[in-house]
């Protein structure tokens, strides 16, 4: 499937400006982007909802730009699951076999598969409001999979759900597509959630892609600042390449400070580097720790959450930097308290230079 | 916090209740009276029921208003639908807001006014005024009403019904026949009563757009009481009274059921 420099504007609003994709087969591919991205209306344009302004939307090599939805090999699972409310389960999951002519016995047969697939045997003849959220979820993922499309689209399917549920449907979804062999389209804003299903992710800013990757190439090289702060935490320190060659690059920090990346850059070019907080040691000063990329520091603020302790830290430079810190032991106390002198550390290979 | 409605409270629904239904009340209660005069009690009878029963004239009015009042409410209904789907789902055309007005204009509209207007335009056609130009006037003035009461509907319609089935392989119009009618019926069958009860008891619009052979009930009725009040059409009266809260309660238990399904 691809989009070839596909707009859509509504009006004077821009949501999708000259965005051009690749989605490939048997892919799960995940559009992820804050509220108002355009993410939704790309996988509107896909379903034949919306048409685009310009540019074309091809699948397998046909335009289908101009092929309304009911001609598409294309099924959506709506946010709002959008189930009939007044036909039963059975009869919702039928409706796209229906208007496809098939016999009536097949109907039955696929009924019954969609139904045990989903696990929700026995529930054929309730009406959605008797269900559950996390039912009627199954029951639209049932329903957008009972005509075996070429593709499946996902709008912000487990939104509605509680946490522990999302997890699980998280990995059913997996498993599902990796079972049937459809390519899957998730559209979400839980970056979590991206992650996790997809091959690979698209994040969308502004209408267009800001970077197209798997979620690990996405998380550890970022292409860009917005790309960085979006995906995960992270500390950006601004600065200047002061010298650059045979894979390090030793840059100058706006605040103060010199340090050294596994990268090579312009020299003179204005950077940022981006630092997950894990990848940040934390020691106290009294453990008398050094090395390269040391900055000492003080402990403003402990956030504990149970499997990591987010560490803040107003570094002597000014800069507040955040480090995580896994707790491997049972502690009755954290190891480093608040207002204690420490020493942020981090090895080059931890630091991402960023040009944009 | 007080458990009961206070005295206060009591007096004014009594009154206020007292205003509506007195005269309704004093109708019912003189239709079962068995004296001719219709101002003095005789004691309980049916005797007027009767003899309604073999006035064959009132008899032929309330069969016309019957059939004009179904025939004109389900025309509108099918207009108005159309209309307020139109206006709800095409989006900004051209001329929108204008239209929504106009859709509006009859309401409020002064009988005469329409009456006369319709009067004239069936002049200016040369067409035979009778039971067709009733039913014709009617369906004009009730179908804005449906067009009210259907847009409501669907303004609250959740549109991507329409396109889930759109999705599956339902062509557009399948869509609106399959999913959004049946969806939106419960508002559909309420502007059918209100359009049917606005055409059953409407008086002056009949009276302009009729003809000769066309009597409606309350165009009977009136003509009947210009002579003095009969205690038959406190009879009469009674039974359209009947009619017309059975069918209010049947519509309100219809639409409470299908509001409780719809719901999701």
């Amino acid at each position: 499937m691809r989009f070839e420099a596909v707009s859509k504007r509504f009006g004077n609003f821009v949501a999708v400006e000259l965005l051009s994709l690749d989605i490939f087969e048997r892919e799960f591919f995940a559009l992820l982007g804050p509220s108002g991205c355009g993410k939704t209306t790309l996988l509107r344009m896909l379903a034949g909802l919306e048409q685009p302004t310009e540019g074309r939307i091809l699948l397998d090599g046909l335009d289908i730009s101009g092929v309304p939805p009911h001609r598409r090999p294309v099924n959506m699972m709506f946010q709002s699951y959008a189930l009939f409310p007044h036909l039963t389960v059975e009869a919702n999951i039928a409706f796209g076999l229906k208007q496809d002519g098939m016999p009536k016995p097949e109907i039955a047969t696929r009924v019954r598969e969609m139904l045990e697939l989903v696990k929700l045997d026995g529930f054929g003849e309730r009406k959605p409001h008797q269900l559950s959220g996390g039912q009627r979820q199954r029951v639209a993922l049932a329903r957008a999979l009972a005509k075996r499309p070429r593709v499946l689209l996902l709008d912000e399917p487990m939104s509605a759900l509680d946490r522990k549920l999302r997890e699980d449907t998280r990995f059913e979804l997996m498993e599902l597509q990796n079972t049937l062999g459809l390519t899957f389209v998730i559209v979400t804003h839980d970056q979590e959630e991206a992650m996790t299903v997809a091959d690979r992710i698209g994040v969308m800013n502004a209408g267009q892609l800001a970077q197209v990757a798997t979620p690990s190439e996405i998380y550890e090289h970022p292409n860009s600042r917005w790309i960085a702060d979006f995906i995960g935490d992270i500390n950006l320190i601004e600065g200047r390449v002061a010298s650059s060659g045979l894979g390090h690059t030793v840059i100058e920090s706006m605040t103060g400070g010199r340090f050294l990346v596994a990268a090579e850059a312009t020299v003179g070019a204005a950077v940022a580097v981006a630092l997950r907080p894990e990848k940040l040691r934390i020691d106290t000063v009294a453990s008398g720790a050094s090395g390269e990329n040391g900055f000492p520091g003080r402990v403003t603020e402990i956030g504990y959450l149970g499997g990591v302790s987010v560490y803040k830290v107003r570094l002597d430079n000014g800069l507040d930097m955040k480090a995580t810190l896994t707790n491997h032991t049972r502690l009755t106390a954290q190891p480093i308290a608040i207002g204690e002198r420490v020493r942020l550390s981090f090895a080059p290979e931890a630091g991402v230079v960023l040009l944009r | 916090m007080r458990k009961g409605p206070s005295i206060f409270n009591v007096t004014l629904v009594a009154l206020g209740l007292a205003f509506l239904y007195l005269p309704i009340a004093i109708l019912v209660i003189y239709s079962f009276n068995a004296s001719r005069l219709v101002t003095i009690w005789g004691g309980w009878s049916t005797r007027w029921y009767v003899a309604l029963w073999h006035d064959s004239a009132m008899l032929d009015a309330a069969w016309t208003s019957l059939r004009i009042a179904a025939l004109s409410a389900t025309a509108a209904c099918v207009i108005g639908t159309l209309a307020a789907v139109v206006l709800v789902r095409a989006g900004r055309f051209r001329g929108r807001t204008m239209f929504s007005g106009m859709v509006y204009a009859p309401l409020v509209m002064p009988e005469v006014i329409t009456g006369l207007s319709l009067l004239l335009l069936f002049v200016a056609l040369d067409v035979g005024r009778g039971f067709w130009t009733v039913t014709i006037a009617h369906t004009t003035v009730t179908m804005s009403f449906v067009t009210v009461v259907v847009q409501s509907r669907l303004l609250s319609f959740d549109c991507s019904l329409e396109e889930a089935a759109m999705d599956l392989g339902c062509p557009p119009l399948k869509t609106f026949l399959t999913i959004t009618l049946p969806l939106i019926f419960p508002a559909v069958a309420a502007g059918w009563m209100l359009a049917f009860t606005l055409s059953f008891d409407d008086l002056v619009i009949a009276s302009f757009s009729t003809g000769p052979g066309a009597t409606t009930l309350p165009m009977r009725i009136y003509s009947e009481v210009r002579l003095g009040v009969k205690p038959e059409i406190n009879a009469i009266c009674t039974i359209m009274i009947a009619v017309v809260a059975l069918g209010v309660i049947a519509a309100a238990l219809v639409g409470k059921r299908r509001e409780w399904v719809g719901r999701t």
